[in-house]
């Protein structure tokens, strides 16, 4: 794009033409745009200006320039010493004038000013870059290794900043480097080049040619073959992964959200969608080892088998109490192929002789352990490195700096592609940069004490309204649960059947009930309280939800761990009743109608919450503004109702199957929903913090919470007597012990391992010790990091001193420059300075 | 659709791993802009060339006020004309798998109007009446212009730098999920 310079003065307003960036040799000519500013701030006289002119037909194509006003900013930096502020006033002076052709050479071609512009200049970086990591692939260069000084010096390591050689020859270089790194390394230092697409090609081309030129001579047919096979196994690879990225689960509707709604209200599609990962891969270590085995192998069902009603799909008791849904329908047994010649019933199965372990034999109780096991201890793994993914994402050193400009360029969501969101986002811009415009240049304005006092006074009310109707309420629900579970057990004959149960729903129906009003309390507390910075309001609102989630999961799990499992223990009876018989199903089945009901009062919020509310607004109240999707609040109920489904996996093998329709319809009809009726949020929402922040929330109190709570379960509650694997032990965690005593029995020769079990597993001591060590390593991550963010505050030291020695270097290169003048130059210089 | 093999060759299909995103779905979005002109064989290499009023009606660009930018700095010749290549860059580099730094760069080309390596004050004054769709006044402009770059302007030379920009793009965690375009 190559346009004609014009380097006449005497017009400051002439259109500055510009080289095409790919043109390395010539003078970088943008500080001519310096010119004109620099002659309209300054009023050069005309003598100045003749001066210059023939300054120019003295060397030749130059162009002039000044600094212009705000680089002096920086010049006044913590020295003390007259000395170096005489240096300064004197550089000040020279500067002010003007530059010389030969220091404005040198300034442009300088390396930190060539990074960026051109494709040689990206070439050299990527070389050094390729070197570096070369060496760091290499070994790892001891410390004593790096000078001594207190400045990082460039030969110490090894960064050739050379820019004068040819664009050939550099890219000889970083081909020939590009060879020598590995494969995924050199494809991922090729994605990461901003080059051009052809010609990222050809690098690629020339590197693979020179390595099929080195080693096709040493080929013989076998290696050639592989070579092939490899290829081929690549393409089809490749090709699968196209197909799978062209399969993307529902990705027209995201992009239709997001393209109308923008990142924030996509995000939480998103974190559905992951949730829903997390489900189906439980869903699947669940089926294959622990429904499936049982279901080939059916146990002999109760006399009494209840009818199909429709009241199962709400309550499911019933019907399905006794079906593969329930802890209680599993065997405690091994099963076996030849079922009928052994004894049922038996812990060990040591009894028949036939059966033997000839045929395939499959422990049920172990199964159980330790499927349930590994699943929450992979579901850890995938969470802790999402997190940690996640939190580096997102991770800022210094907090509130650049606020503006992080504004400015980062605030615009290209997503966002229909026309009518657009212009609302532009207005939102707007907005928010008039407040932060507002709030940077009033931030000297301070509260009085009055005002203080009056602010505190009002948060402090509006916590108390909060924790009080928290704390009323989780009263409410613990003396009402215990309610409902004496009405229960009193076996009441004269209610009907159907009406019994129907009254087990009365519980999750109130704590549904209180998950959906109060949250609305607290925002209406919130806009009492009026704050003043949208970040703090999200915030507060959070750990408000929070803390009343938290604190009904707790209650709720008292009541399922510490009550119900007590209260169990009633004699045989003939009735079917749940409480008496099994525990843990009637657990499940619990934890089955909570996730139902709160489905249903989530589709009654959306129904009534903003479908209704739009119809209200629009026809009545006739406001253009339709309601906002609160983001925050919908992301904390969908990690209640996946801590929900985290505690019944234990009780309940099939709830992340009903857990993945909840998730499933939940997604199109909330999609739905949003379509019709609502906007985009007006306040900003920083997309990657809060997904951040829910991503912890989801590994911290939630899956935390139930994994406590089911190691809990496992370890020291007593199963019940008469149904599930675990009957008759003293706790779940008993099985394995009885596997280990089995296999000693069995075969003496592992009864190293049944000791090394003893001695490891069963000993506290042990764990005390590994939970020491671990607390060790996190305390010296911790100190690393801190480490760490000294290191960066001592490198943001030594680049402003980097950049103080680049001004004092200009400053003595044009004085030197100067001194090469004419001496009546610089005593006009002088003058005029 | 052609059977996908016969699109683009084997060692074509390899060489395009060096981007992020579908290739194959990009391809056929890159012809469905102008189903004549672009033949369905790429196995030549053909030299296709779409013209910036084609790629500026896709409706992933229509409404963004940065969409000439964004064309001419991702096109060969400057002006906004694409040939496939410029497209995948172009959708690569705003794909969700593209590493920051690479955004950062083509970021910093697009918001530098005058095409001079550095964002100076005439460049933000432009991107910020594109963003506000000139809302903000004159004097509120000149403000948001100074204020961003006091704060980021690192050398001191009353301009944006690459670095300066990667420098503030680096402290700013939601740069990745707004440049960002889905397809």
């Amino acid at each position: 794009m190559a346009r004609s310079v014009n380097f006449d003065l005497s017009q400051p307003d002439v259109e500055i033409g510009l080289e095409s960036p790919a043109d390395e040799d010539v003078v970088h000519d943008s500080f001519s745009r310096l010119i004109e500013e620099q002659s309209e701030n300054n009023r050069l006289s005309a003598i100045e200006l003749q001066d210059l002119q023939q300054d120019l037909d003295e060397e030749g194509r130059d162009s002039l320039a000044g600094l212009s006003g705000p680089a002096y900013r920086g010049w006044r930096l913590g020295s003390d010493e007259t000395e170096e502020d005489d240096n300064e006033r004197q550089t000040d002076r020279l500067l002010q004038d003007k530059l010389s052709s030969a220091t404005l050479r040198i300034l442009s071609s300088m390396p930190s000013r060539t990074i960026g512009r051109s494709r040689g200049a990206i070439i050299s970086q990527y070389y050094n870059k390729t070197m570096q990591l070369r060496r760091r692939r290499q070994s790892r260069p001891a410390i004593k290794d790096f000078s001594r000084s207190a400045r990082p010096s460039i030969r110490g390591y090894g960064v050739e900043v050379d820019t004068t050689d040819s664009a050939e020859s550099k890219k000889e270089r970083l081909v020939n480097n590009l060879q020598i790194l590995s494969v995924g390394d050199r494809e991922r230092m090729l994605r990461a080049m901003p080059l051009n697409l052809s010609e990222k090609k050809e690098l690629r081309s020339l590197t693979l040619k020179k390595t099929k030129t080195h080693s096709s001579s040493k080929l013989t047919c076998c290696s050639r073959l592989k070579f092939y096979i490899i290829i081929a196994l690549r393409h089809s690879w490749y090709s699968l992964l196209s197909f799978l990225h062209s399969l993307q689960l529902w990705q027209t509707r995201l992009k239709k959200i997001s393209g109308r709604f923008g990142s924030g209200v996509l995000s939480y599609f998103l974190f559905l969608k992951y949730l829903l990962f997390f489900n189906v891969f439980l869903l699947l270590v669940t089926g294959a080892f622990l429904v499936l085995p049982q279901a080939l192998y059916p146990p002999k069902l109760h006399a009494m088998r209840r009818s199909f009603t429709g009241l199962e799909l709400l309550t499911g008791a019933g019907y399905f109490s006794d079906t593969l849904m329930y802890y209680g329908y599993y065997s405690n047994d091994t099963l076996q192929r030849n079922r009928e010649n052994c004894i049922e019933g038996n812990i060990s199965s040591s009894a028949s002789p036939q059966c033997d372990s000839n045929y395939p034999s499959y422990n049920m109780p172990l199964a159980y352990f330790f499927t349930i096991g590994m699943a929450f201890f992979i579901t850890c793994i995938i969470l802790v490195y999402s997190m940690s993914k996640s939190f580096g994402q997102s991770f800022r050193i210094d907090k509130s700096h650049a606020m503006l400009a992080m504004k400015a360029f980062c605030s615009w969501d290209f997503k966002v592609i229909k026309k009518n969101p657009v212009k609302l986002m532009s207005e939102n811009i707007c907005t928010q940069l008039k407040e932060l415009l507002a709030e940077v240049n009033h931030r000297k304005f301070k509260n009085t004490l009055k005002q203080k006092l009056h602010k505190l006074l009002v948060h402090g009310l509006a916590w108390t309204i909060c924790i009080a109707a928290t704390t009323g309420c989780l009263v409410g629900i613990y003396y009402f649960s215990d309610y409902m579970h004496e009405q229960e057990r009193l076996h009441d004959v004269s209610k009907g059947r159907l009406l019994k149960e129907a009254s087990l729903l009365a519980l999750p129906v109130l704590v549904s009930f209180i998950n959906l009003v109060l949250p609305g309390l607290f925002n209406l507390v919130a806009d009492m309280e009026n704050y003043n910075s949208p970040s703090i309001r999200t915030y507060v609102a959070l750990s408000r939800n929070l803390m009343l989630k938290v604190s009904v999961l707790g209650i709720l799990c008292y009541h399922w761990l510490s009550r119900v499992p007590a209260e169990s223990d009633c004699p045989s009876s003939k009735d079917q009743d749940p409480t008496c018989e099994c525990w843990e199903s009637f657990v499940g089945q619990e934890l089955y109608r909570f996730l139902i009901i709160d489905f249903i009062f989530t589709l009654l919020d959306t129904l009534f919450g903003e479908l209704l509310w739009r119809l209200f607004s629009d026809k009545v109240l006739r406001r253009k503004r339709r309601p906002g999707f609160d983001i925050a609040k919908n992301v904390l109920h969908l990690i209640y109702g996946q801590t929900l489904a985290w505690l019944g996996v234990l009780f309940t093998p099939l709830l992340p199957a009903v857990q993945i329709l909840k998730l499933l319809l939940l997604f199109y009809i909330k999609t739905s929903s949003v379509m019709m009726n609502c906007q985009a949020p007006r306040r900003p929402y920083r997309v990657s913090q809060m997904t951040t922040i829910f991503i912890t929330l989801l590994c911290f109190p939630s899956f935390l919470g139930a994994s406590v709570c089911v190691t809990y379960t496992m370890w020291s509650i007593k199963p019940s007597g008469s149904c599930g694997p675990f009957r008759g032990n003293e706790s779940m965690f008993k099985a394995g012990k009885n596997w280990m005593d089995k296999l000693e029995k069995e075969n003496p020769h592992l009864s190293l391992l049944a000791r090394a079990h003893t001695y490891l597993v069963e000993n506290p001591f042990f764990l005390f010790v590994g939970a020491g060590i671990f607390l060790i390593v996190i305390y010296f991550q911790s100190q690393v990091v801190d480490g760490q963010r000294k290191i960066i505050t001592l490198l943001q030291e030594q680049i402003e001193n980097e950049g103080e020695d680049k001004k004092f270097l200009i400053s003595k290169l044009q004085s030197i420059h100067e001194k090469k003048r004419t001496p009546a130059r610089r005593l006009t210089s002088q003058d005029s300075g | 659709m052609g059977n996908k093999q016969t699109i683009f060759t084997a060692q074509q299909l390899d060489a395009y791993q060096v981007g992020y995103g579908s290739h194959f779905l990009l391809f056929y979005r890159y012809r469905d802009l102008a189903p004549q002109l672009v033949p369905l064989d790429y196995t030549n290499q053909p030299d296709v060339k779409l013209p910036y009023e084609l790629i500026g009606s896709m409706p992933e660009l229509k409404d963004n006020p940065f969409r000439q930018r964004i064309a001419e700095v991702f096109s060969e010749d400057g002006e906004g004309n694409m040939t496939l290549d410029d497209f995948l860059d172009m959708f690569s580099v705003l794909s969700e798998m593209a590493p920051r730094d690479l955004k950062a760069y083509y970021a910093f080309k697009i918001y530098d109007f005058n095409n001079d390596d550095f964002i100076c004050k005439s460049d933000l004054e432009k991107t910020l009446n594109k963003l506000t769709r000139n809302e903000l006044t004159e004097d509120e402009v000149k403000m948001v212009c100074e204020k961003v770059i006091d704060e980021a302007d690192l050398d001191n030379d009353g301009r944006l730098s690459l670095e300066d920009f990667q420098n503030m793009i680096n402290r700013a965690p939601d740069f990745l999920s707004t440049f960002h375009i889905r397809i």
